[in-house]
């Protein structure tokens, strides 16, 4: 149940981030959900995307520093209080949140929400026995 | 004012003649008591009796400072412990600092150099000295603070740091020699203009500035900025400490080598062959009169020219010009010697990281920043922003424990750094531009 994202490392600066969309565009990778975190230095580009093998190898050889992560997806309904259920159940059983973003696919339908969590076994069987939609990687990969 | 009007005005026989004596005892004794020089003298096959004349000093070996490593902390000492009453060190370059020792005439004639450093500077008797070289192992605060009280001047030991009280006290005391580090010089007046206060308004005449290389711009910025003479003194701990040579205040033009007490070589830095006067090189010590640690033809790395046309100020000593580099790579940060090899040795030791960095040196603030810029790896790469700060922290920690100098690591990309044909680039000294 868990999902594969790649991170990549990205100076902060000018360029970079469209540098990283044209590597994956001409491997023919589409991006299914992304987030950028950023410091005053650098930035972290996390990407869920459709072939992390082809993505990853792409990155590589356009001289990038590629990680994998394990995270975990989740749909809920887009409306509100959908988010705050799931963190009530994390939080009353005090599993960490390292980060998290979100994507709504078509307004009003679904939202899927991305999660990082230190201690990933617990935080799936805490979803799933409350009934959580978490999604395997293949089908987020082919959102 | 010339401290020891005998021995600085010497006309140039009867100072050779004293050089020579005093270079042919030396050679005796060191191949007599110190057990690397009898090695090196005869694995070049030279014995003591072999010096005649002063260019005899050129069939002597050089003296590196890996030698000084190899035998550390007192294998280059040419007196028992007993004698000796002082330890120096200088920051190491594998984390071994450079360990020197003085018997007690040393620290004497220590004192009596300083004394002739301070005079030259235009220092003198009831003079107040407001003395902010770092005190401690470093040879900058107590080489002053004797040289001061020789002289017979009062002295404040307020050592480096907590610069607003250096203010008040400066404000208090109405000290009349200033003595720091240029660029320490140039930090205080601004700490002094954010407190209200026109630095050229206290009572200071002279600055005696050294510990790290600085330009004619700088010392007409701290001339007018502090409103006194800025004068440039040289030495190093392995040869003395401060109190190798001085500039005088009448001519500010190349340092007075005291070479009553040490001969001053230039040798070309790739094939160690002396160079005569006028042509720039290698800087290359040989202390005459030193009794517990003597060096014979320490290479400095000091990248300088000697002169000896007369001078205005009648001093017959040699003058050196200001450093105007090194022969190898090594880089002064806030008087800390560091050498790009030794940042190596650190991110090497990690394993997480890419061994590609690049020194960035600048000046801020007139302080001297060191920013290292290291390729990411793998190995250090994380999805969590604080894991990479957590990293960048602890090669931060890892360099201060190493060479006491704090830096700012910055991660960068893959292949971000220039990779240069050959010897890469290393280092990036933007303080050269200033």
């Amino acid at each position: 149940m868990r999902v594969e994202q790649i991170s990549i490392f990205l100076e902060n600066k000018a360029g970079r981030l469209a540098e990283v969309t044209r590597v994956l565009s001409a491997a023919g990778v589409n991006i299914r959900a992304l987030s950028l975190a950023d410091t005053s230095d650098f930035g972290i580009l996390r990407l869920i995307v459709s072939d992390n093998e082809k993505a990853t190898a792409a990155l590589k050889e356009g001289g990038f520093t590629v990680g994998k992560t394990d995270v975990v997806a989740v749909e809920v309904a887009d409306k509100p209080g959908g988010l705050s259920r799931i963190l009530d159940i994390l939080n009353k059983k005090n599993v960490n949140v390292e980060y998290m973003y979100a994507f709504v696919q078509h307004s009003g339908k679904d939202a899927v929400i991305i999660f990082r969590f230190d201690d990933i076994e617990t935080a799936i069987r805490l979803l799933q026995e409350n009934d959580v939609k978490v999604l395997d990687g293949k089908t987020v990969y082919r959102l | 004012m010339i401290y020891d009007e005998e021995y600085e005005t010497l006309p140039r026989e009867a100072l050779e003649a004293i050089q020579l004596k005093r270079l042919k005892n030396l050679v005796e004794k060191v191949y007599a008591t110190v057990p690397f020089y009898k090695r090196k003298f005869d694995e070049r096959g030279v014995k003591p009796g072999d010096i005649k004349s002063l260019e005899d000093l050129s069939k002597l070996p050089f003296t590196m400072k890996q030698d000084l490593r190899d035998n550390y902390p007192f294998g280059m000492f040419a007196m028992p412990m007993e004698s000796v009453v002082r330890i120096h060190a200088s920051s190491g370059t594998t984390g071994k600092p450079t360990v020197v020792g003085y018997t007690r005439r040393d620290i004497d004639t220590w004192a009596c150099l300083m004394a002739r450093t301070l005079s030259a500077a235009g220092a003198h008797k009831g003079d107040i000295v407001h003395n902010a070289y770092g005190y401690g192992l470093f040879t900058g605060g107590l080489g002053f603070h004797y040289g001061a009280e020789r002289l017979g001047a009062s002295v404040i030991p307020v050592s480096g740091g907590n610069t607003k009280r250096q203010i008040l006290l400066m404000r208090d005391f109405a000290p009349t020699v200033l003595t720091c580090t240029p660029s320490y010089a140039l930090h205080l007046a601004d700490v002094a203009a954010e407190e209200g206060l026109d630095f050229r308004t206290l009572s200071f005449r002279v600055a005696v500035c050294g510990a790290e290389p600085w330009t004619e711009n700088m010392r007409k910025e701290i001339e007018n900025k502090l409103g006194l003479d800025a004068v440039d003194i040289y030495g190093l701990s392995e040869v003395m400490g401060p109190g190798v040579s001085v500039e005088c205040v009448e001519a500010k033009n190349g340092l007075h080598v005291f070479e009553d007490h040490f001969i001053p070589e230039i040798i070309n830095p790739d094939t160690g062959e002396p160079l005569p006067y006028g042509k720039p090189g290698e800087l290359v010590f040989t202390t005459l009169t030193k009794e517990a640690f003597p060096l014979i033809r320490y290479r400095t790395r000091d990248l300088s020219v000697l002169h000896h046309e007369p001078c205005r100020c009648g001093r017959t000593l040699v003058r050196m010009g200001r450093i105007q580099g090194r022969s190898d790579d090594m880089l002064i940060i806030r008087g800390v010697n560091v050498f790009p090899s030794q940042i190596e040795s650190v991110l090497m030791a990690r394993k997480d990281v890419a061994p590609h960095y690049v020194l960035i040196v600048d000046r801020k603030d007139r302080m001297d920043t060191l920013e290292i810029q290291v390729e990411v790896s793998e190995g250090v790469f994380s999805d969590e922003v604080k894991d990479l700060q957590h990293s960048e922290r602890q090669i931060e920690k890892d360099i201060k424990d190493l060479l006491g100098v704090s830096c700012k690591v910055r991660l960068v990309e893959p292949k971000s750094i220039k990779r240069s044909e050959g010897k890469a680039q290393r280092v990036i000294d933007n303080r050269k531009k200033q």
